[in-house]
């Protein structure tokens, strides 16, 4: 892992972009929470709870978009073994089941004013539910081997596996939802936003991602530092064992 | 060809012969269809509404319980790396593995289902499209578990990580077998489109998972 030039470089280049990349997501996403709860207006029928989207959408769609990178990165390491590709895989998936977590809890607390009740077996709550599931148990199946290596590659294959599998389920979800409950749900209709929402809503999405970057990096970067302490453990386990060996044994 | 009936009849062999596995798997079954109607009250309209929603859950759970040992036996052993080392290719070995799981397991729980359904007052119309809904579901049960079993292989209780990763990828298979029951019993939509998906993930997982499957063990035997 030491030896290949592209960790050294990644962690060069990243130091010297992340403090960038968290201004910027600190001043963008300042930016869309002073539109969002200043400058957008409150929707006619929603009222004030519409401010909720602003935090709502970027999370869902960075929760879509974080498992993209998870997949990618998983077939980076199962076609090029590329061991930078499996940091990013698995500093991705905490941060997005978290974004996941944050579109569920900010989407049930609009559903209770507006729907009656926090969780409804709409189609697509139960699609991102069960895409949690999905990120839990690529954590848990990294977590739950001792060999780093095979748990990378195997959550890599189960990441694989999901990628081909989630168009699915969204598929059976939605015919699942329209068969049990005819359209009683009221939604917002995408390009009928108007600018006023549309703006804010960009602009946080623009801020999310951003946010995305930074956290996304830091924690490649902390993994990498983890994986070089490790090694420089293990070495130095090594050598205090090489040199023990080496001395002259006292006579029993 | 032959090395892989023979794989697929070693396993048949060993399961008739141990035998108390297919016992606790059906018994488990009856367990959890018996316990729900306490839960949930012995009024048989709503039981007999909820039955093959309830049937096709159970199912799933009850399948689960054998899932971990489809190709765990083989790895304590040392069979898995001899098989291996064999003319089938891995992808062919995973696949015959599903195929005696499916064997074992998957079509008596799914020859049991209708027999439960007595227990929930499932409608008379449902029999025959539960059992065919069953029969046809239970491979891609089946096989997507051995997509499970092969990456949870040789970890600390990896039957509790095997349910947590699965479950999941069985919504599909889910939705689409109650919908096909519900359909055939209450429509208005027909009862074929969601039956006919139920057979096209059936097919496209017994061809894709032992795939993923295969691919997972290469990397245990390394």
């Amino acid at each position: 892992m030491l030896q290949l030039a592209n960790p050294t470089r990644f962690m060069q280049y990243s130091a010297r972009l992340l403090p960038w990349l968290a201004a910027a997501s600190a001043l963008v996403l300042a930016l869309g929470l002073y539109m969002a709860f200043f400058v957008a207006p409150p929707d006619y029928q929603q009222g004030e709870t519409v401010r909720i989207m602003f935090i709502h959408v970027p999370s869902a769609w960075l929760a879509m978009m974080c498992y993209g990178i998870i997949a990618v990165s998983s077939f980076g390491l199962l076609v090029w073994r590329h061991p930078l590709a499996d940091v990013s895989a698995k500093a991705a998936a905490p941060i997005g089941a978290a974004f996941t977590l944050l579109a569920l809890v900010t989407g049930s607390l609009w559903g209770k004013p507006m729907w009656g009740a926090y969780w409804v077996w709409d189609a697509r709550l139960t699609s991102v539910l069960i895409l949690f599931f999905l990120y839990l148990g690529l954590m848990a199946l990294r977590r739950a081997s001792d060999d780093d290596v095979l748990a990378s590659r195997l959550t890599a294959i189960l990441a694989i596996v999901g990628t081909v599998i989630l168009p699915i389920i969204k598929f059976s979800v939605d015919w699942w939802n329209t068969l049990h409950q005819p359209a009683s749900v009221m939604r917002l209709g995408g390009p009928t936003l108007h600018p006023s929402m549309l703006w804010p809503l960009l602009v946080m999405a623009l801020g999310f991602t951003l946010l995305f970057l930074t956290l996304h990096l830091a924690a490649m970067r902390n993994e990498v530092l983890r994986r070089r302490v490790a090694v420089l453990r293990e070495a130095r386990v090594a050598r205090a064992g090489a040199s023990r060996a080496a001395e002259p044994q006292p006579a029993e | 060809m032959t090395a892989f009936l023979a794989l697929v009849g070693r396993d048949l062999r060993l399961a008739l012969r141990q035998g108390s596995t297919l016992g606790t798997t059906l018994g488990f079954y009856l367990i959890v269809v018996a316990i729900l109607p306490l839960g949930l009250g012995p009024d048989l309209n709503l039981l007999a509404r909820i039955a093959p929603g309830v049937l096709w859950v159970a199912l799933l759970l009850s399948a689960l319980l054998s899932m971990e040992r489809i190709f765990q036996i083989d790895l304590e052993d040392g069979t898995l790396e001899v098989l291996a080392l064999g003319p089938l290719p891995l992808e062919l070995i995973a696949m015959a593995k599903g195929i005696a799981h499916w064997l074992t397991t998957g079509i008596p729980l799914a020859l049991t289902a209708p027999l439960l359904g007595l227990l929930l007052n499932l409608d008379l119309a449902a029999y025959g499209p539960l059992a065919a809904t069953t029969l046809a579901g239970t491979p891609a049960v089946s096989f997507i578990g051995t997509i499970g079993a092969a990456l949870t292989l040789g970890i600390n209780r990896g039957g509790l990580l095997l349910s947590l990763i699965v479950l999941p990828l069985y919504v599909p298979v889910l939705i689409f077998a109650v919908s096909a029951v519900t359909n055939a019993v209450t429509g208005p939509a027909p009862f074929l489109p969601p039956f006919l998906i139920l057979l096209a993930l059936t097919l496209a997982s017994v061809v894709l998972a032992p795939v993923a499957a295969a691919a997972a063990l290469r990397l245990h035997l390394q």
